[in-house]
Order: C-alpha cells, then structure tokens, then sequence
C-alpha cells in the first residue's frame, strides 16, 4: 500500500478524493497539521470553492510545512483550488497569496458567451513535446470532469532560470487553459480525477505511483 | 469541447429505485448501488439519487443508500430530496455525495442555499425547480409557477425569478422538471427549459418527459439545456445511456462516447 497524505483545509468535501485513493489501495491519512504534512511521503492537496480558503493554509502553517515537503522530493499533486494555490496568486482572492512555485496568475472566465462556471466533461490535450508522468497510459483527448470559474493559463512558468513552462496538458473552454501541470514533483489538475471515471483513476494511479 | 452531460436519475423510497408517471403510481425498479454502477458503465456522465419519500423516520436508511452506491461510482454524484439543512447536508457529503440538491427547504428558507455553498462550494449546491406552466396567463413559460412537497403544493413564486435568486445566492445549478411532462415520454419543455437557460449564467439540467433519443437532441438544442435527466427511459431496457449518446452524437449532439 502506498502511503498518501490528503490535506483537510475545510475547502468542500473530501470523502470522493479519500474514496479513490482507498480504490486504488492507497493507504490514506487526512490531516489538518503541518507536522503530518512535514513527515508526509506523498501529498495531495485537493479543494474546492473560494481560493481564499487557502489562507486557513498559511494559519496552520501547512503552507510553510508543504515548501519543505516538496523541496525534499516529496511527490505532490493540486486538484482544482489545490492547483491554483501553486501559482502567485488569483484574481478571486487576490490579496492571499498563492504558494508561488509557478509564476502567473489564476483568471477568471470572460462571462457573456458560453457559460461560467464551466461544468462538465471536457477533453484534454497531453503535452508531447516531452513525456508527462501524469498522463501515462491516458488517450489524447480523453473526457475528464470540470467544475470551476477560475483557470491556470497556459503561460505560467516555473520560477529560476530556466523560466520552463510546466503546462502538461490543456482544455479548451472559452480560451486554452491549463489542464494540468507537471514540474518534477510537483503536479496539479484543474479537473477532477476522483469524479472522472476510469481515465481519473488512472491519473491519480499515475501520481501513486510517481517516483522521483 | 464540453459536451453535453446525460445525467441518470434514481428516484428512491426506502432503499429501492422507484419510477411513477406525473408523481403518482410508483412501481419498483431495483437497487440503487446497482443500477447506478450500470449507468456509469454505460455511460452516464452523473447519477442522481432523489429520495422521493424523504420522511424523517427515512433519514438513516437513505444516508446508507447513498454510502452504499457511492462506494463505486467514480463519477460525479448528486443527492436530493428532504435536505433541510447545513447539517443534513453534511451528512450527505460525508456518506459520498458530491452535490447536494435542494428544493422545498431552499423555498422555505432560501439561506439554505447560502449555507450550503459556504461550507461545501457552489459547485455541490443544486437547487431542483418543479415547474408547471401558468396555463391561465397570457404567458404561460414566463410566468410558469414553482410546486414544492412532490409538486403537491403551489408556491405562487415563478420559475425565472427563483431560478435567478438561486443563483444570486451560490447555487451551482439548476435542475428543472417540467411537471407538465414528466412521466409522458413525450419530450421536455424545451420552452421552459431555454427561458430558465437565457435567465441564469448556471448551468441548467432538463427533467421530465424523456422518451426518445430526439427528446434529448431536441431539450440540448431548441431547449438550450446543458445536461438532462432521465429515470424511466433507462430502466425498463427503452434505452441504454450508450445507445442514446450514440443516437445524439449521429444527430450532431457533443456528447462524452465511453468505449
């Protein structure tokens, strides 16, 4: 059993995310304290709602837990606010900060053609340029689940030098936006994989099985 | 391209997936753990379970029907039906649910709504709409009326203006039933349905009246409908979601094709 650390940080509910790991024979811990998060082995950080949410993070100090969490390695995967919250920042709550892995800031849909928030199955393009962890084993344009207002653009990047783009695959709704994002241990998604049928189970399969 | 969601409806009583025509005559249709694992094989894009009978004395049996048909669904999953509270809300959540819907309570207490979507997400709140069309008025759509308890009791609000305050206070969705049609098999109100879908930026999921492949086509296109429900029409071997999806995307319907 893989052993898996799922941050409770009163964002929505997480009995689907603990509900799919434990499928895929995971060996779950949810926590509300950055000491668990700092010995944690592998993390998911999952959410839904208001990005302000995240704040309650920097109050427990999982924020400060997490940033030695994966700098040491530590697999990590965002779902949904949990992939936004690597960014800088978002235009929902822009006066909490984001963890700042990645540079750019989270936007909201343009309202007055298709609708907002953007619910459903949509598809998804994988990366090809270089291979993706995440997506192994899953079909171009394969039908996940979305249900959000907010999105990554695809023009982060990784803050350093380098300044490479993390984006590993993307959906097209309105504009281009990040799907996912993949950056050596560190990963989000803007969907939901718990809710995406074989195809999700497959990704967080994939993120089980990351090894650095 | 966001397509099209086929959404299967469980209407349960007491433990057991019940389908009756316009509210009345219920007849037995199975175990809901079952049929919705079949559905999501076959396709389905979300299950909704709806306890019909909702009764107090129901609640215990009701949150281990949802435990038990959530266990292996992985895909998106709405409870419905007697939820008056924050609290029973949470209960619901906690059995696996992922969306809760609300109808009669929202109407008597409209912060429920609010409550709800603090604590658990937009997202997770649908706000479920009975519908009749005001036959009397000159026009009936606009100023069709909401029924609550069943579609037992009128409420003198209309359709649009709850759809639009539902949304003002964080409802995800919509999720109307056209009471004139359901348990027909003679198509949604695709009037209804794209005058609610012109009101609201939510999303609005069309219920009641599904009988034929060109029903959905229809309540998608004329109706303006970004997803809609159906009980009857998979349970009695009518239709398979696999079928219907692939009938609708023949007839040039975005839909999600599972292999």
């Amino acid at each position: 059993m893989i052993p898996v650390t799922v941050i409770d940080y009163k964002a929505g509910n997480l009995t689907s995310v603990v509900k799919a790991l434990r499928y895929l024979d995971a060996e779950v811990t949810v926590t509300d304290r950055a000491e668990d998060v700092r010995a944690a082995s592998r993390v998911i950080l999952p959410g839904v709602g208001h990005f302000a949410a995240t704040g309650r993070l920097d109050e427990t100090g999982i924020t400060s837990a997490l940033r030695e969490t994966i700098g040491r390695g530590a697999p990590f995967l965002g779902i949904c606010v949990g992939m936004q919250w690597l960014l800088t920042g978002s235009r929902e709550a822009p006066d909490q900060p984001g963890l700042g892995y990645f540079q750019g800031w989270c936007e909201r849909f343009p309202e007055g053609g298709e609708k907002v928030p953007h619910v459903g199955w949509d598809q998804i393009l994988t990366r090809t340029s270089s291979p993706t962890r995440l997506f192994g084993g899953v079909e171009q344009n394969e039908f996940v689940y979305y249900s959000h207002s907010y999105f990554v653009p695809t023009t982060i990047s990784r803050n350093g030098p380098s300044q490479e783009n993390p984006v590993a695959a993307g959906t097209d709704y309105i504009k281009m936006f990040a799907a996912a994002v993949e950056h050596e241990n560190v990963m989000g998604v803007q969907f939901h994989p718990e809710k995406s049928s074989a195809a999700g189970l497959r990704i967080l399969k994939n993120f089980l099985e990351f090894r650095c | 391209m966001l397509t099209k969601r086929i959404i299967a409806c469980l209407d349960v009583r007491s433990g057991r997936v019940v389908k009756g025509v316009q509210f009345v005559d219920l007849v037995d249709a199975g175990d809901p753990a079952e049929l919705a694992r079949r559905h999501a094989a076959a396709g389905a894009d979300e299950i909704v379970l709806l306890d019909i009978t909702a009764t107090h004395e129901g609640r215990g049996t009701l949150l281990d029907t949802v435990r038990r048909t959530a266990k292996e669904l992985f895909i998106p999953f709405t409870v419905g039906g007697g939820i008056r509270s924050a609290d029973e809300a949470a209960a619901v959540f906690d059995a696996g649910a992922d969306k809760v819907s609300v109808n009669s309570a929202a109407i008597a207490n409209p912060q429920l709504i609010d409550a709800i979507g603090r604590s658990f997400g937009a997202q997770a709140v649908i706000v479920a709409i009975d519908a009749r069309r005001a036959k009397e008025s000159a026009d009936p759509v606009g100023e069709a009326e909401v029924f609550v308890s069943g579609g037992r009791t009128r409420t003198g609000r209309q359709v649009i203006e709850w759809a639009r305050e539902a949304e003002r206070r964080g409802a995800g969705e919509i999720l109307l039933t056209s009471m004139d049609a359901d348990g027909t098999r003679a198509g949604f109100d695709c009037e209804l349905t794209a005058r609610v879908s012109e009101a609201v930026e939510i999303p609005v999921i069309a219920s009641g009246g599904a009988g034929t492949a060109e029903h959905f086509a229809q309540v998608f296109q004329a109706g303006k409908a970004h997803a809609a429900l159906a009980a009857s029409i998979f349970h009695f071997g009518i239709a398979d979601v696999r079928a219907l999806k692939r009938e609708l995307a023949l007839q040039g319907v975005p839909v999600r094709l599972p292999c």
